[in-house]
C-alpha cells in the first residue's frame, strides 16, 4: 500500500513538472528568452502608463532608456513631464497667411522622430483651387509640388491633430491606450497600444497614423530629448499622432512647427489665459474648425487675419 | 478518470479515421494552411507593410472577411427559431450542424481580428480585469463581449447535445432551453453590433447610416444559411446523417425573404444617397461607378448585385428552389454576392474618400490573400474535424463509454425495443 502511494505521487511529480516544463518552453518561443534579461518580460507585462504610480513611471523610463540606447547606440532621454495645472492647450492657424511650403510637416519630422522610411507625417498639407468648393475636402490635393510658393490661383490649408476636447478616437479605442490629458492633448501609450486602427476609422481628420513596418530612421537623425507620451522611437505595429510637441509644450517651448512657420501663421498658447494671443484671435478674429458639424469640438481653431 | 481518458481517445481516434477523398481532403486544407501560416510568419516579421492597407485605408481584406463571418455565424439563429419554437421537425434534427458552423465562424472572426493587429502579442489588452477593456465606451469592447459569449453558448449547446447523445441519452431541453432562448437574441447582436462597430463613427459617413444595421442582418440571413445548404447536401451524401428535403427547400424560402429584405433596403440606401446626392455620397458613388476615374471596385459591386437579384428569383419560386441545380446555383451566388457586398463593398468605400479627402486604391497584396485562405482553410479544417465527431455520434456509430455500466446497458435495451 505504501509503495503504491509512493510510486503515485512521483507519477503526480512527474505530470507537474513535465508541465512546468511545457510552459517554459511555450513561453521560451513566444519571448526571446535568451536574448535579453528580465527586459523582455518587464516590456510585456509592463502596465497603462496611466495607471503607474511614480517608481513604476521612473522604473520604466529607464528600462526605456537603456533599451532605446541599446537599439539606436545614443543616449535618449524619455521624460515624463506632467500636464501643467491651469493650462489648456490651444492652437490657432491663420490661413491668409500659410503659403503652403510644408516647412511645418519636415520641422514636426525632426522633432517627433517619425519613421522617415516608411514615411509618416503628422501634418498634411491640403491644396485646394481658388474659387471651387473646398468644405468637403474632397478637392483638395495632398501631394502637390511646385517649384515655389505660394502658387497663383491656390490657398493651402495644413491639417493635423485637433486635439478635440470631445475626442472620438479616445472613445473608440478598445483597450484606453489613448487619453485626453489634463492639457487637452491626446496621448497613446505606445507600450499598451494593440495596433488594431480603430481609433484610424473614428478620427475625422485623418490625424492618425501607423507603423505599417518597423520605424525606419538613422539613429543620427534621431531627436534625443522626448517624451513618454510623445517623441520617444515607436514601435512597428502601433498608432502615433501630433500631441502638440508634448515633449517642448510642457516645458513652455512653442510647438516645433509653430517655430517653423515663415509666415507666423501658427499661434499657439493656453486657452484658459485670457491674455493669450490664441484667446486673442479667437476673440478677434473670423475664427472656424474643421467639421464642426461633428461635435468633436476641436482646439485647433481655424481663422482669417486679413484681407483675400 | 479511466473512463474519460478511453472516451478521450475514443474521440481522438475518429480524426485518423477516414477514406482516401477525407485524407486527400485534409491535406489539400492544410497545403492552404502552411501557405497561409508563412505568409503570416513574414507579417508577424515586417509588420502589416506587407499588406496593401495604409493611413488612408486602414481596414482591408482581413476585416471585410470578419464582417462576412460574423453574418455566417449569426446565421445559425435562423435554424434555431423554426426547431425549436415552431417544433418544425426537419430542421430541428439539423440545428447542431448549424451551430457547429457558429462555433467555426466566429473562431474565424476571431483569427482574422489577431492576423490585423500590429501588436498581436499585446491581445490580453483588451481583456477585462487583466487588460484595460475599455467598456462601455468602445464598440470593439462590446463586439469582444458578444462574439466570445456567442461562441460560448453554441459551444456549450452543441458540445451538451452530443455528449447525450454520444453515451446513449436524449438531451434535456430543460438544460439546453433557456441557452438556446438565449442565443436568438445573442445572434441578432453579434451582428447588431458589429453593424455599429462602423454605425458610430460620425467620421465615415458611408457606415454613418441609421439602415446598416438591418442591412447587415437581412444580408447574413441569406449568406449563412446559403452555406448551411450547402453544406448538408455535402453532409448528406458522404455520411449516414438523413437530412429532409423539406427542410432544405424550407431554408431556401426564407433565403428569399431575407434577399428581398436585403435587396430592399440597399434600394432604399441607394435612392437616399443618388437622389439627395450631398458630399455624403462621395463613398456610394465610387463604390458603383468610380470617383475622378478611380474605379477598381465598380465591377464588383455590379456583379454582386446581378448575383444578388438572380438568386433571389431563384429561392423565390418553388420550381427553381426545390430543383437542386438551381438551388446550388442560387447558393453560389449568393455566398459570393453577399461576400463582395458585406466584405470589401462594405470596408473599403468607408476609406474613401479618406477623412482628408484623398482617393487610395486598396486593392490587396498577395501576402494578404494567402493569409486570408489560410484562415479559411483553418476554418474548413475545424469544421471537418467537428463533424468527424458529431456525424458518428449523431448516427449513433460512436458511443462513449460510461462509468456506470449498468444504466448503460439499460438506455441501450431501450434503444433496442
Amino acid at each position: 500500500m505504501g509503495k503504491f502511494t509512493k510510486k503515485k505521487d512521483g507519477i503526480h511529480l512527474d505530470r507537474r513538472s513535465f508541465l512546468k516544463g511545457a510552459a517554459l518552453g511555450v513561453a521560451g518561443i513566444a519571448l526571446p528568452l535568451h536574448k535579453a534579461d528580465a527586459s523582455v518580460w518587464e516590456a510585456f507585462f509592463q502596465k497603462r502608463f496611466i495607471e503607474m504610480n511614480d517608481a513604476e513611471k521612473k522604473q520604466v523610463l529607464a528600462r526605456l532608456e537603456r533599451e532605446y540606447e541599446e537599439k539606436y547606440k545614443i543616449a535618449i532621454k524619455v521624460g515624463d513631464e506632467k500636464a501643467i495645472p491651469g493650462v489648456l492647450f490651444g492652437y490657432g492657424l491663420d490661413l491668409s497667411r500659410c503659403i503652403g511650403c510644408r516647412r511645418c510637416v519636415y520641422a514636426c519630422v525632426e522633432e517627433n522622430n517619425q519613421s522617415k522610411d516608411p514615411q509618416i507625417q503628422w501634418i498634411s498639407v491640403l491644396r485646394f483651387k481658388k474659387g471651387e468648393k473646398w468644405v468637403d475636402l474632397e478637392n483638395s490635393d495632398r501631394y502637390y509640388n511646385p517649384e515655389l510658393v505660394p502658387e497663383e490661383g491656390y490657398f493651402t490649408m495644413p491639417v493635423q491633430c485637433q486635439q478635440c476636447e470631445n475626442p472620438p478616437c479616445v472613445r473608440a479605442c478598445p483597450t484606453q491606450a489613448t487619453w485626453k490629458e489634463p492639457d487637452g492633448i491626446v496621448v497613446v501609450d505606445y507600450n499598451w497600444c494593440i495596433g488594431c486602427r480603430y481609433c484610424m476609422a473614428a478620427c475625422p481628420y485623418g490625424a492618425r497614423h501607423f507603423n505599417w513596418a518597423e520605424p525606419g530612421r538613422k539613429p543620427e537623425e534621431l531627436n534625443p530629448e522626448t517624451h513618454y507620451l510623445g517623441n520617444r522611437p515607436r514601435y512597428k505595429g502601433v498608432v502615433e499622432k501630433c500631441t502638440f510637441c508634448i515633449q517642448r509644450t510642457r516645458k513652455g517651448l512653442y510647438p516645433a512647427c509653430v517655430e517653423a512657420c515663415p509666415v507666423g501663421a501658427r499661434k499657439f498658447g493656453n486657452l484658459l489665459d485670457p491674455n493669450s494671443e490664441i484667446r486673442y484671435a479667437i476673440e478677434h478674429k473670423r475664427v472656424f474648425r474643421l467639421k464642426e458639424d461633428l461635435n468633436t469640438n476641436p482646439k485647433f481653431y481655424y481663422f482669417f487675419a486679413y484681407g483675400t | 478518470m479511466g473512463t474519460l481518458i478511453k472516451n478521450f481517445f475514443i474521440a481522438f481516434r475518429q480524426i485518423f479515421i477516414g477514406n482516401r477523398a477525407y485524407y486527400l481532403w485534409v491535406a489539400f486544407l492544410s497545403f492552404f494552411i502552411l501557405l497561409g501560416l508563412s505568409a503570416y510568419t513574414d507579417q508577424f516579421n515586417r509588420g502589416l507593410i506587407t499588406t496593401a492597407m495604409r493611413d488612408q485605408v486602414s481596414w482591408g481584406l482581413f476585416i471585410s472577411n470578419f464582417t462576412f463571418l460574423v453574418g455566417v455565424a449569426a446565421a445559425a439563429v435562423l435554424l434555431v427559431v423554426p426547431a425549436y419554437l415552431y417544433n418544425f421537425k426537419p430542421i430541428k434534427e439539423i440545428v447542431l450542424f448549424g451551430e457547429l458552423l457558429a462555433v467555426t465562424a466566429i473562431t474565424m472572426c476571431i483569427l482574422f481580428i489577431l492576423v490585423d493587429m500590429g501588436q498581436p502579442m499585446r491581445v490580453w489588452h483588451i481583456l477585462p480585469f487583466i487588460g484595460a477593456m475599455h467598456f462601455p465606451a468602445s464598440l470593439l469592447a462590446w463586439d469582444v463581449v458578444v462574439l466570445n459569449g456567442y461562441l460560448a453558448i453554441n459551444g456549450i449547446i452543441a458540445f451538451y447535445v452530443l455528449y447525450r447523445l454520444s453515451i446513449g441519452k436524449e438531451y434535456s431541453m430543460s438544460v439546453i432551453g433557456p441557452l438556446i432562448i438565449l442565443s436568438i437574441p445573442w445572434a441578432v447582436s453579434i451582428h447588431t453590433v458589429t453593424a455599429f462597430l462602423y454605425n458610430g463613427l460620425s467620421a465615415r459617413p458611408f457606415w454613418n447610416a441609421s439602415i446598416l444595421a438591418p442591412r447587415f442582418l437581412a444580408s447574413a440571413f441569406c449568406s449563412g444559411p446559403a452555406i448551411m445548404l450547402i453544406l448538408f447536401q455535402i453532409i448528406r451524401k458522404r455520411s449516414e446523417v438523413d437530412i429532409d428535403n423539406r427542410a432544405i427547400f424550407k431554408i431556401a424560402e426564407l433565403i428569399a425573404y431575407a434577399m428581398a429584405i436585403n435587396l430592399f433596403l440597399l434600394g432604399a440606401e441607394a435612392f437616399k444617397e443618388f437622389y439627395s446626392g450631398g458630399v455624403d455620397s462621395y463613398s456610394i458613388r465610387y463604390l458603383y461607378f468610380g470617383l475622378h476615374g478611380k474605379t477598381s471596385l465598380v465591377p464588383w459591386m455590379w456583379a454582386a448585385t446581378l448575383m444578388n437579384i438572380t438568386a433571389f428569383f431563384l429561392f423565390l419560386f418553388p420550381k427553381t428552389r426545390e430543383n437542386f441545380t438551381t438551388l446550388n446555383i442560387g447558393c453560389v451566388l449568393v455566398i459570393m454576392g453577399v461576400y463582395i457586398e458585406k466584405g470589401m463593398g462594405l470596408v473599403v468605400p468607408g476609406f474613401v474618400p479618406d477623412a482628408l479627402g484623398e482617393i487610395y486604391e486598396y486593392s490587396p497584396t498577395r501576402s494578404e490573400i494567402l493569409v486570408t485562405m489560410g484562415i479559411w482553410a483553418c476554418g474548413a479544417l475545424l469544421y471537418t474535424l467537428l463533424l468527424k465527431f458529431a456525424v458518428p455520434i449523431y448516427t449513433g456509430k460512436l458511443r462513449f463509454e460510461t462509468k456506470d455500466k449498468e444504466r448503460y446497458r439499460t438506455a441501450g435495451s431501450h434503444a433496442g425495443h
